[in-house]
């Protein structure tokens, strides 16, 4: 499988579940595991460009695939993604343990609609779980986002 | 001076991490630790007649795996975290049970092997023998008393507490109105999105124990394990990493895996870990809110309350390791912002076969906001009269702080509001919340709070300037996402005269600062708030000290700017902040960085010797706040208007509007989104969450596909506006606001879907099917 545009070793273990993998087997911590039935959304990456419940998702099914992850976002000592600011920008988080999940569905909606209506936005947003912030500082987060990657 | 940064609307220091997927939650560290699981009790009330481990500890994979009989402290009982005179049968549970269990979710065994898939396959090898016996699950039942919770708990009660204000009796009696109400609130739970996690090492060479603990209170978790395993405090390493909210429950402590993990750690020779699946911190982590309230009150012709009787339940779960603070805070707050000067309210605290409780945001105060709000409200409908109008006849005046309730409050002392202005509040909200929205099924809410916020004993912080000029700065509480990283950061930067980004913050992590009590009670601000400007106040005062022998100014002259400590007025004479922390620690070897000025040869010999008496080296100094007694009382007032669908009762919000006060507001953003998200909360608690326990006392909706809660699409943009009434209690005029956003929204909602639908609420939470419940006899009455 690629990971972030590198290849990785795939999972050995049939039955280890993709977050597992990513987190423990390719120390992608950035993935994080809220309820590991497919609910909460932390866990969310992308599957070639879609997004996806990695505790839902067997390793071995991504054999052969991209996954995009959080930490593919910005690369260490880079400048964050534009995604990444506006969520700063916006109060778009608390404690950051949902943050990934809603970083890479955003990352999804704008890849194919730049310009997201507030319907739109509210669409992709509403599978992810947030407990912290009400979501008022996400929407805005998502719309600051649109503005700054079309740019 | 430099702009102050204290009330700036800031973005957060500690996004960054966050945002790159590099925060540290305790499950991301791993050093190859080895994984645990539990094996919990399925039933809410059995003996054990027997525990068979064989098959478990031969499975593949696994290293150990602990019973009570194979712990040293494996069933002794867990501590009474806040004793009380007045809880006079408290019961905490074992770390592992071995006789009887009394909920289900109880751990019974303990399994460690090399990966948690392992861990939870050979846990299912465990054979306990159970004998069921008949559950006491609501506290109508436990009252009644059928079933012993506890054998040697006469009644199931464990603490029976009366308190009276004035004379209720008599004020009832003379009232001109009277009514009566039953109102309910049903348990839920706070459900972090990171669910609890510990991580632990144990360095024989060293003989030191680290552990990570997803805790809200690590200075506590590290007093308890250097009691538990005779180490010395200063040999046991706590820290709260990153932590995925806490809203309440992970102050709760201890918990069985919180000594198990340490001790495992210590036993194997190997890091360990366990953390916890989102099914068993349903079962496993403390819930709250159920309570049942009889209320009667008495009122004149003017809609002035005149005397209120409320006898309520708190169901309490199977322990109560947290003590009587939850029925207490609702009982001392009940009278919220409203006078009631005849005033009595007795709570029973009852065992049930459920999960203990312990606070969860709001904390007893969303239950007794409910009761005195629903009050207002029938007093209102009783006389015809506006429920602004009812209300505003009954607040406490401003003229009229300090307001002594009566009550005794969750320190120890009494319940006294320190300062606000309640008729302000009300009239805000109501002229922000505007006209009535068009259309049918429209309700408007209204509903007031007050929260006794940022109780003691203490906090502390340390605050240091580096040779580099850069600051950092400690304290003992940690972060759940509060943003203390930034708001302490700019208390700080302010009392230096340095920039937000020269000042890092350290939180709940003792090795580096180990005194102080934890994250709860919407205290931070307050508590820890206040230490930081203490102590960053002391490290001025030094700077001051130390750069006046150089500048040959008066200390006194001095002030500190743009990272320099300068004589007023005399912008050339000035001293970089960086060469004063050099200077502070008189050396004999210049290391680099510009220490050679503090050399014996370089540096200005003074009179006496290089450190006076009394003085210490290091541009350093730790502060600590402590308040004489009381709390600060923050307040406010939500208003809203509703839109319920007359045929499927699904709840739209039109409009929320939010008055809040809680004093001199440090960062708006920060706080605004404490409100917004305390408000989702208390929206997920008023209409979509709810523990359903069967008669059987099995919880059936432990999942997030039946245990609902909101997603964007349920959630509003509430419109908040600030009051800031400073508290009179500390020096940053600061209260507190972590919770206040959660507390008077099922109020609000109560009041809100009566006036959409006309059916009287007494009870919460609602959902769509309870409405239509609730609506059969008023339909069939209309159709028949």
């Amino acid at each position: 499988m690629r990971v972030n545009g590198l290849e990785r070793p795939d999972a050995t273990d049939p039955r280890l579940l993709l977050s597992d993998h990513l987190r423990h087997g390719l120390g992608l911590t950035g993935t994080h595991v809220g309820c590991e039935h497919g609910v909460c959304g932390c866990c969310t990456v992308l599957l070639d460009g879609h997004p996806v419940r990695s505790c839902l998702l067997l390793a071995v099914q991504a054999r052969g695939h991209e996954v995009s992850t959080v930490e593919g976002l910005a690369a260490d000592g880079k400048p964050l993604h534009p995604i990444q600011v506006a969520f700063n920008e916006c109060h778009g988080l608390q404690c950051g343990f949902c943050t990934p999940g809603f970083l890479m569905v955003t990352s999804a909606l704008l890849a194919t609609n730049p310009e997201p209506s507030e319907a739109e936005i509210e669409e992709a947003i509403s599978g992810n779980l947030c407990r912290c912030t009400g979501y008022a500082g996400i929407r805005r987060s998502v719309r600051r986002a649109a503005e700054l990657t079309g740019r | 001076m430099s702009t102050r940064l204290f009330g700036e609307r800031i973005a957060r220091k500690e996004d960054d991490r966050l945002l790159r997927g590099r925060g540290r939650f305790t499950d991301d560290i791993d050093e190859g630790a080895l994984e645990c699981a539990f094996v919990r009790s399925p039933f809410a009330s059995a003996r054990i007649r027997s525990i068979d481990v064989t098959a478990a500890r031969s499975a593949p994979g696994v290293v150990a795996v602990y019973t009570a009989a194979d712990v040293p402290f494996g069933d002794r009982e867990l501590p009474l975290l806040i004793p009380h005179p007045l809880l006079t049968n408290p019961r905490t549970q074992r770390c592992l049970a071995s006789k009887v269990v009394r909920y289900a979710g109880e751990a019974v065994a303990f399994v460690i092997a090399e990966s948690r898939y392992l861990a939870e396959d050979a846990a299912d090898l465990v054979e306990v023998d159970y004998e069921p016996l008949p559950a006491v699950v609501t506290p109508e039942v436990s009252a009644r008393a059928e079933h012993l919770v506890h054998e040697d708990v006469p009644g199931n009660v464990a603490a029976d507490v009366t308190q009276v204000v004035g004379d209720p009796d008599g004020a009832l009696a003379t009232a001109t109105h009277r009514l009566e109400r039953r109102l309910r609130m049903e348990r839920s739970a706070a459900q972090p999105l990171e669910a609890r996690a510990v991580w632990a090492r144990w360095d024989e060479d060293e003989r030191r124990l680290t552990v990570y603990n997803s805790t809200q209170s690590p200075t506590s978790i590290r007093g308890g394990l250097a009691v538990l395993f005779g180490l010395p405090e200063t040999s046991v390493d706590v820290i709260a990493p990153d932590v995925g909210g806490g809203f309440g429950p992970k102050i709760m402590l201890f918990n069985p895996d919180e000594l198990l993990v340490p001790y495992a750690a210590m036993q194997l020779g190997r890091p360990v870990k366990w953390t916890e699946d989102r099914r068993e911190h349903f079962t496993a982590v403390s819930h709250e809110r159920a309570q049942v309230h009889e209320v009667r009150f008495g009122f004149d012709g003017e809609g002035r309350l005149l005397a209120l009787d409320v006898d309520f339940l708190h169901d309490g779960g199977a322990y109560t390791p947290y003590g009587i603070i939850l029925p207490i805070i609702t009982a001392a707050q009940l009278p919220g912002p409203y006078r009631v000067p005849n005033y009595r309210v007795r709570f029973r605290d009852l065992y049930t076969n459920c999960t203990p409780t312990s606070p969860y945001r709001g904390a007893g105060r969303p239950q007794g906001c409910f009761v005195i709000e629903r009050v207002m409200d029938a007093i209102a409908a009783e006389l015809g009269l506006d429920r602004a109008e009812v209300r505003r006849r009954n607040l406490v005046q401003p003229d009229q702080f300090p307001h002594a309730v009566g009550t005794m409050w969750q320190d120890g002392g009494m319940a006294v509001y320190d300062s606000g202005d309640f008729p302000e509040l009300l009239r805000r909200a109501v002229e922000a919340l505007g006209p009535r929205p068009e259309g049918g099924g429209v309700g408007m809410g209204l509903a007031m709070y007050v929260e006794g916020t940022g109780v003691g004993p203490y906090e502390g912080a340390h605050v240091q300037v580096l040779v580099s000029g850069k600051v950092v700065a400690s304290t003992g509480i940690p972060s759940q996402g509060q943003g203390h990283g930034t708001v302490f950061a700019q208390v700080v930067a302010d009392e230096l005269g340095v920039g937000i980004e020269d000042v890092t913050i350290t939180s709940g992590d003792t090795r580096r600062f180990p005194w102080g009590v934890g994250t709860f009670a919407s205290r931070g601000a307050v508590m820890s708030g206040n230490a930081m400007a203490i102590a960053a106040r002391a490290v001025a005062e030094k700077a001051k000290k130390i750069a006046a022998e150089h500048l040959e100014a008066d200390p006194g002259d001095l002030e500190l700017a743009s990272g320099e400590v300068r004589v007023k007025g005399s912008p050339g004479r000035a001293l970089p902040l960086a060469a004063v922390a050099i200077l502070s620690n008189p050396l004999r070897y210049a290391f680099g960085g510009g220490a050679e000025i503090a050399t014996q040869f370089q540096a200005r010999p003074g009179a006496g010797p290089p450190l006076a008496p009394g003085d210490a080296p290091g541009l350093e100094a730790t502060g600590y706040f402590s308040p004489v007694s009381g709390s600060t009382w923050a307040s406010g007032c939500h208003a809203a208007y509703v839109r319920v669908d007359p045929r499927t009762f699904r709840l739209t919000i039109l409009k929320y509007v939010v008055v809040h006060d809680c004093g001199r507001v440090i960062n708006p953003l920060i706080l605004d989104g404490q409100i917004q998200g305390g408000v989702a909360q208390g929206i997920g608690g008023a209409f979509y969450e709810r523990l359903l326990y069967d008669v059987e006392g099995q919880l059936t909706n432990a999942s997030f596909m039946e245990f609902l809660m909101p997603y964007a699409t349920e959630i509003p943009e509430v419109e908040i506006h600030h009051l800031e009434t400073p508290s009179p209690l500390n020096p940053l005029g600061v209260k507190g606001a972590g919770e206040a956003g959660t507390i008077p929204v099922s109020a609000l909602l109560a009041s809100a879907i009566e006036d959409a639908t006309g059916l009287r609420v007494d009870e919460m939470p609602l959902n769509p099917d309870r409405l239509y419940e609730l609506s059969r006899p008023a339909r069939s009455a209309t159709e028949g």
